[in-house]
Formats: C-alpha cells, sequence, structure tokens
C-alpha cells in the first residue's frame, strides 16, 4: 500500500508540474539562478585557491652571483642548502645559460640583442631556489645571507638575492581578499535568489489553496496533499541543476579566455570537465533540498485547513 | 446518525448560530431553509469539521465531531460526500481525475478506480465527458460531476450546500432527481437551498434556520419563508 501510494504521489506531482506549465517554468527559473550561483561560488573558490597555489609555486629564491664568483664556491652553496629541509630544489644556471635565456626572451629585440654583443656576456651564474613551504623563505634567505658575510667566514660571491615574499604576500592578501569579497557577494545573491524561490513556490501553492482546501474536503490525507506539491518542488530542482549545469559551460570558457593571459597553466575548462560528476552532484543535491525545502515550507504555510 | 446539541458559534460581530438542537435519523432526506445569513453554510460546516462550535457538541453515530484528532480526520471525511453550489471540483483535473483522487485518497486499488468510475460518471449522465477538465463543462455538468465525485466512495452522509444555486431550471430539476435516487439506496442527505421548488417538489423533511436560530422543523414540509 506504501509503495501504491508512494507511486501515485509521484505520478500526481509529474502532472501537476506538467499542467501547471507557467508557475513551473518560474520556479525553474529563479532556482537556476540559486544553483548558477551555487555553482560559480564552487567554480570561482576553486579557481582562485589554484591560482593562488600557482602562483606560490612560482615564487623562489633568485641568488645572482658575482661575474667573478668560482663554481666550486657556487657548487658549495648549493649542496649546503640541499641539506637544510626547508629547501625543495636547488637549480643552478651558469652565466652561459643566463646569456642564453636572456637572448631567448629578447630575441626580437635586435638593439638589445646588439649591445649585448658588444658588451660581452653581463651576467653571473644564478641559484634558484624552492622551499618546502613557501612561508620558509625568509629563513633560507638569511642562511644564505650568513653564506656570504666575509666576517663570519662567508664567500662574498654574491652580488643580489631576490627575494619575492613580499609580493607573494601582497598576492595571497590580494587573493584571499578577493576569495572573501567573492564569497559575501555570492552569499548574498544565493540567499536573494533562495528567497525568490522560496517566494515563486510559495505564490504557486498559494494561487492552489483552494484546491488544497478541496483535496482536504475529500478526504486526502497529509501525503496526498502536500506530498504532489514537494514532488514538483523536486522536478523544479532536477530541472534547474541540468540547466545551471549547462550554463555554467559557457561561463568557464569566458573565465578562461579572460584569464589565461593573467595566471596562465589554469584551465578552468578542463577543471570543470574533470570535476563534473562533483559539480552535477552539488547542484543536483542542491537543487533537490532548494525544492524539497521550499515547498515543504510553503505547503505547511498554505495547506493549514 | 446525526445530533446538534445546544450548538453555538458565535464570531466576533455576529452570531451565526444559536442553540441548535436536532436530530437526523440515518436514510434521512433533510432539507435546511433559510435566507442568506441565517447560518445554513456554517451549520454544513461544522458537520464537515471546517469549523468548530463556540459551545454545543455535534455527534456523528456517537463520536463527538470536534473532537475527531488531526490524524483521523481524513477518514472522517472519507465517511461523507459533499457537494457545493461552487463545485469546489480540482480545476487542473479531468473528470476523470477529480473522482480518481478521491478513490486513491481513500485507499482504492488501481482496477477499482478503472472499474467505478466510467460507472459513477455513467450514472450522473457524463459518460462522454471523462477526459473534459472542469472548465470545458457546463454548470449543471460540473455539479454532476462533483456529485459523482461524492458518493464514488459510498459515505455514509451526503452533504449539498446550495446545488441548484448556479443552475438554470431543468438542470436543477435533474440534480435533485440524482439526490433523490441516491437517497433512495440509503445515502442520508442534508441539503440547504434557497429555491422554494425545490423544496416543495421534494416534500421531504425541513428545518428552517433565521440569524442562527432553529424555528421550524416539519416533518414534510413546505417552504415556508
Amino acid at each position: 500500500m506504501i509503495w501504491i501510494n508512494t507511486k501515485r504521489i509521484i505520478k500526481l506531482g509529474f502532472v501537476n508540474f506538467w499542467r501547471n506549465g507557467l508557475v513551473s517554468v518560474s520556479s525553474v527559473l529563479a532556482m537556476t539562478i540559486t544553483l548558477f550561483a551555487i555553482g560559480s561560488i564552487y567554480l570561482g573558490s576553486n579557481f582562485l585557491n589554484s591560482a593562488l597555489n600557482e602562483v606560490k609555486n612560482k615564487v623562489d629564491i633568485s641568488v645572482a652571483f658575482k661575474l667573478d664568483a668560482p663554481e666550486e664556491k657556487i657548487t658549495a652553496l648549493k649542496k649546503d642548502l640541499l641539506l637544510l629541509p626547508e629547501v625543495e630544489e636547488v637549480i643552478f644556471s651558469s652565466r652561459e645559460q643566463e646569456l642564453f635565456s636572456f637572448r631567448e626572451r629578447h630575441k626580437d629585440n635586435a638593439i638589445l640583442i646588439g649591445s649585448l654583443d658588444e658588451v660581452g656576456n653581463p651576467f653571473g651564474a644564478r641559484l634558484n631556489i624552492v622551499a618546502v613551504d613557501p612561508n620558509q623563505y625568509e629563513k633560507i634567505s638569511r642562511f644564505i645571507n650568513t653564506k656570504n658575510d666575509p666576517s663570519v667566514g662567508g664567500g662574498n660571491i654574491i652580488d643580489q638575492v631576490s627575494y619575492k615574499k613580499d609580493i607573494v604576500d601582497r598576492m595571497s592578501k590580494l587573493i584571499e581578499a578577493s576569495q572573501r569579497l567573492g564569497w559575501a557577494i555570492a552569499l548574498v545573491l544565493a540567499l536573494l535568489s533562495i528567497f525568490a524561490v522560496f517566494n515563486t513556490i510559495s505564490l504557486a501553492i498559494y494561487t492552489s489553496r483552494e484546491e488544497i482546501s478541496v483535496m482536504r474536503l475529500v478526504g486526502a490525507g497529509n501525503p496526498y496533499v502536500k506530498g504532489p506539491f514537494m514532488i514538483e518542488g523536486v522536478i523544479a530542482g532536477v530541472i534547474a541543476s541540468l540547466l545551471s549545469l549547462i550554463l555554467l559551460y559557457p561561463s568557464v570558457i569566458w573565465v578562461r579566455d579572460v584569464t589565461t593571459g593573467i595566471y596562465g597553466g589554469i584551465n578552468l575548462v578542463s577543471f570543470y570537465f574533470t570535476n563534473f560528476g562533483q559539480i552535477f552532484a552539488l547542484l543536483l543535491g542542491s537543487g533537490i533540498l532548494l525544492g524539497l525545502v521550499a515547498s515543504y515550507w510553503a505547503v505547511r504555510r498554505y495547506a493549514k485547513i | 446518525m446525526i445530533y446538534f446539541d445546544k450548538v453555538c458559534k458565535i464570531y466576533p460581530n455576529s452570531v451565526a448560530l444559536e442553540d441548535i438542537t436536532f436530530t437526523v435519523e440515518p436514510g434521512e432526506f433533510v432539507s435546511i431553509v433559510g435566507q442568506s445569513g441565517a447560518g445554513k453554510t456554517t451549520l454544513l460546516k461544522m458537520i464537515l469539521a471546517e469549523d468548530v462550535p463556540t459551545s454545543g457538541n455535534l455527534y456523528f453515530d456517537s463520536m463527538d465531531i470536534h473532537k475527531v484528532s488531526k490524524s483521523k480526520l481524513p477518514s472522517f471525511r472519507r465517511r461523507i460526500g459533499s457537494v457545493f453550489q461552487d463545485f469546489r471540483l480540482l480545476p487542473n483535473k479531468t473528470a476523470y481525475e477529480n473522482i480518481a483522487f478521491t478513490m486513491e485518497a481513500s485507499g482504492r486499488s488501481d482496477e477499482e478506480i478503472r472499474s467505478d468510475i466510467p460507472h459513477v460518471l455513467e450514472l450522473v449522465g457524463l459518460g462522454e465527458k471523462v477526459f473534459s477538465f472542469p472548465s470545458q463543462l457546463s454548470g449543471g455538468e460540473r455539479q454532476r460531476l462533483a456529485i459523482a465525485r461524492a458518493i464514488i466512495n459510498q459515505p455514509d452522509l451526503l452533504i449539498v450546500d446550495e446545488p441548484t444555486g448556479n443552475l438554470d431550471p431543468i438542470s436543477a430539476a435533474e440534480i435533485i432527481e440524482i439526490f433523490k435516487k441516491i437517497n433512495e439506496i440509503g445515502t442520508t442527505i442534508i441539503l440547504t437551498t434557497h429555491n422554494k421548488k425545490v423544496i416543495d417538489d421534494l416534500g421531504r423533511r425541513v428545518l428552517t434556520l433565521e440569524k442562527g436560530r432553529l424555528i421550524r422543523d416539519d416533518k414534510t414540509g413546505k417552504y415556508a419563508l
């Protein structure tokens, strides 16, 4: 009997959804906006996180050596650095390699290359150091300075230590702030659209209150009166989740096209596809929950006859 | 079957029913007459547990209607069929579905639904209108559909509120004939009306209400107002 009743209630929900045409369409649209906002929050947050990680990974300490710095001293420093637990990787770049990469970077600039030919190789060798954790750059930087200080037996071979922590810190703060702002805006947007969904579904049920009273009078119990409305809410949620999933696709393409120049490496479109299942589950779950809660709330309000 | 015991209904600015006491026996056909605002509809609402008395008690068989718990209210209402002046059909459902909904709500099987509905629609002369929506039916047809829905679960009591109010005289006479037949097979009927001709043609028991008070109870009454 429970199965027959459930089957009947689900069927009534589908028939009502189809016949209520315009009301169903407006519920779906309101929910689509909400789910699109939720999807955008999710994608945006992941995008910013990966952008931040990308930037953090690209940051290192760059040690430029004097032109006359002997290579064995540089190699010794490299060995010392590799012994530090904070250091993940040390990459050595010789004077010739530095010159070569400079030429590569500026091969279109004939004047620059021409003047380079006249002065010879102005670049010293270089060590690029990657830390296990970006927060440890300061410690590594201090270590390098000690090794260079002649007063404590250092080699006095270093020309310059470029330490990009300030940039990283500023960038992290900026990204974290924009993430917070994004979350706040998206949250307000989501709350507003959830309110719109509640109102649309309430309105749909409000217009059916006469029908609800008739159902009560012919002896229909709660499951028969409320059930079909909740099924309608669920159907609207499922359709809205599919629509918002489709709408997100051109949006991620647009974001990718706008941001590839800025961040390189991060491709939101491939993120969308590799995490498709997760995004789909998130939107579908939110859609069903939203539909159920909104219709339950509205039915409770208007079905007290 | 129905027993009103000193029932009063007082609204903030008016008295709808005052000290109403009467009994309706099983199988009776009772008409309630009175001018607009006399309390006829309030009285029917009390029987359907749509409204509660301010004082007094109302019994259906031996059960105090207003002590029925919320969870048992649906099964109680299934023992009563109701027909209203404004039909109160489900507008988004076809004639078939309007009746099917009532049967489904009372837990009838799909086989019963499939076999009984064409039969009851035939009985009220709507055999050809099975898949019509209420908006596609005339006033008389809608009322007949409402009757079909009211009797499908073979209720013990049929409550009929101004059934001919929105109908032309011919349709009204047809509807009353249907009620007579339903009563003949043993269903108790309580009917309210303004229509003098309906009362005179029926020639059954008439209760007369005036300003919320029961002023006459005639066993084979005529329209007295």
